[in-house]
């Protein structure tokens, strides 16, 4: 095994104790040192493309030491994490020079992603629970990084809910060890598969999917993510939407139910019910806001329920022993959209953000005409928005078409249905953005507003380009190395056990 | 039935997070299921009149299946207990946050009444 796992957290890890140091006088060497450590994790993510491997930590073998285990499905949530981060990072060297303490706000951020990084990455519960809640403090505390009534108020808001999920998960982590006797993911499959689901191991269950639904922002646990994410920094919006909500929630989710406990009819009806119910509860809110980054945030909530719905639908027709060919497509849809989604998200909240920056307002009631004074803002967020939309040559619209021929061979037509549906309120909630900020008259205030300039727009015109180029994931080559091993790892199941002991 | 009353403890935790007012009320809701599940984690390991299973150098004589055979009748499960200890330095460090983020919403509102604390619609 040539890339070094531990290196995943490791790296992170070291990096956010070490920026404090700087301080005040040393803030250009922290944010150097926070960039070249998000770089060489995404150098990281990139090799590690294709490989799998599990590493023993302090040498105890599987059992009875903690594990980390890197296969298809992690290494494509690190390369999405390690993207979005890179690209967060770039644009926060200059956006949070209006903040002070950026160097307590980089340790934070490093935090963030060494969690995020151990949560795909562990192999065992209770340190998947672990680094769920590194993640999560450090996000509750960025979230309330500015300080002011809003800022307090939505990362209250968010801790109360978040500290619920993780105890929620807690709670499952020990029924699920009372029940088992082990913590390892492998062995708790196994014994599962041995002695099938009890009392106790359904309650587990169902806890695991209220918290990381939670975690998620499912519909009915949602209300903390129109608050947190607009309330935050444009660049932990970015992170938060585009990455966190993603691997402690769905990547936890599917884990949990497809490689730990097995995928059945009913938690397969369970992800669909969840989906189908954010993207359209999502899809409505949304539309009705006239705040920039609080629409984004509801859309966050639809656009997710797509990927549940993608890796539901697949789970159904893997329990019901339909045709397998049609699974394999649902979850690929749905893991193709989960990456999209990390890309064109963030994308969109930078956008926010160097908005935001230059006007110093989100409502877009007064914005308007923002076309000629910001043209690279402008031609990103149109590209991002084309993409979420599901406008053809954008990749958001290739992962969207699989959901919909998926649905139809599953025979669940009016799942394609509210699929299309929903995409067309997407579209007009993001010509509403176009129409509102964009285009139109320029208010007298905001004659004098420049374009940002510098690593803002090097993010922004990185992500643009990825957008561009994601429907090339498809392409055969590239399809087999990064999006195959993932949906494979979820359409094996509890067979994730053998792999790992047999390892 | 100690686990039905560290599950009423749970509820009881959840039913104060979600009802009171109060946001140190809500705190302390959330810190009291925090402990219910770490009592709950302990008990999965413990047993009445258990031995803590550790090897002492006069035990070595009887063998190793004799000590295993012995920690296995009689002792308590440790692993629960090192959970609980990483648990309770979590939602120590959780605790910490609440507490501070509490103390400056107190200094911008003035108040700890939620339903006053109302900026945030839609």
């Amino acid at each position: 095994m040539s890339v070094p796992l531990p290196a995943f957290v490791a790296v992170p890890l070291v990096t956010a104790f070490l920026l404090p140091i700087f301080g005040k006088k040393g803030k250009a060497v922290a944010t150097f040192l926070a960039n070249l450590a998000t770089i060489s994790l995404l150098v990281l993510a990139v090799s590690s493309i294709g490989q799998s491997g599990v590493y023993e930590i302090g040498k105890w073998s599987i059992p009875l030491g903690i594990n980390l285990v890197l296969d298809g499905l992690s290494s494509l949530l690190l390369l999405a994490i390690s993207v979005v981060s890179t690209a967060a990072m770039l644009f926060s060297t200059r956006y949070m020079e209006q903040y002070t303490a950026k160097a307590k706000y980089l340790s934070l951020f490093m935090l963030m992603v060494a969690g995020m990084n151990g949560v795909v990455l562990s192999g065992d519960i209770f340190n998947l629970f672990v680094f769920l809640e590194i993640a999560s403090i450090a996000s509750y505390a960025l979230v309330g990084f500015g300080c002011e009534h809003e800022e307090l108020e939505a990362s209250f808001k968010y801790m109360v809910m978040g500290s619920i999920g993780s105890i929620f998960v807690l709670f499952a982590v020990a029924l699920v060890y009372g029940n088992t006797g082990s913590l390892n993911m492998a062995y708790i499959s196994k014994a599962i598969q041995s002695s099938g689901l009890n009392a106790g191991l359904t309650f587990a269950l169902a806890l695991f999917i209220a918290g990381f639904g939670l975690k998620a922002a499912l519909v009915p646990f949602h209300a903390w993510l129109p608050d947190a994410h607009p309330s935050a920094p444009a660049p932990i919006s970015a992170m938060l939407s585009g990455v966190i909500i993603k691997s402690l929630g769905v990547y936890a989710l599917a884990r949990v139910l497809f490689n730990v406990f097995g995928i059945t009819i009913q938690t397969g009806w369970i992800l669909i019910v969840l989906g189908l119910l954010s993207m359209i509860a999502g899809a409505f809110l949304a539309i009705g806001q006239w705040d920039f980054k609080r629409l984004l945030a509801y859309s966050s909530i639809s656009q997710l329920g797509y990927v549940i719905l993608g890796i539901g639908l697949g789970g159904l027709i893997i329990a019901s022993e339909a045709n397998v060919a049609w699974a394999s497509l649902a979850i690929l849809g749905g893991l193709f959209h989960l990456v999209n989604h990390a890309v064109y998200k963030s994308l969109l909240f930078l956008t926010s953000g160097s908005v935001q920056m230059s006007t110093g307002t989100r409502q877009m009631k007064q914005m308007g005409g923002l076309a000629e004074k910001m043209p690279v803002t402008r031609a990103t967020c149109t590209i991002a928005s084309a993409s979420i939309a599901g406008i053809p040559p954008f990749s958001g619209f290739w992962s969207k078409l699989i959901l919909v021929i998926a649905a139809i061979q599953a025979h669940l037509y009016w799942v394609a249905a509210i699929i299309v549906f929903v995409s067309l309120c997407t579209l007009i909630m993001y010509l509403k953005v176009q129409r509102y900020v964009f285009l139109g008259e320029l208010p007298e205030s905001l004659k004098e507003i420049k374009e940002n300039r510098g690593s803002m727009l090097i993010a922004m015109i990185f992500l643009a380009c990825l957008c561009v180029l994601m429907g090339l994931l498809l392409v055969p080559g590239l399809r087999f190395n990064i999006l195959e091993p993932a949906v494979k790892v979820l359409m094996d199941g509890v067979s994730y056990s053998a792999n790992i002991i047999g390892m | 039935m100690p686990y039905a009353l560290c599950f009423l403890l749970l509820m009881i935790g959840l039913y104060c997070a979600v009802t009171k007012k109060n946001m140190i009320k809500i705190v302390i809701g959330i810190m009291v299921m925090e402990y219910a599940v770490n009592l709950f984690l302990i008990m999965l390991g413990y047993r009445l009149g258990g031995i803590a299973p550790i090897v002492e150098k006069g035990d070595l004589e009887s063998g190793a299946e004799q000590i295993a055979a012995s920690f296995l009748s009689a002792s308590v499960d440790p692993l629960p207990q090192a959970l609980v200890l990483t648990a309770i330095v979590i939602s120590l460090g959780s605790l910490a946050l609440m507490i501070s983020i509490c103390i400056r919403t107190y200094e911008k509102y003035g108040t700890f009444d939620i339903t006053q604390i109302r900026r945030l619609k839609g």
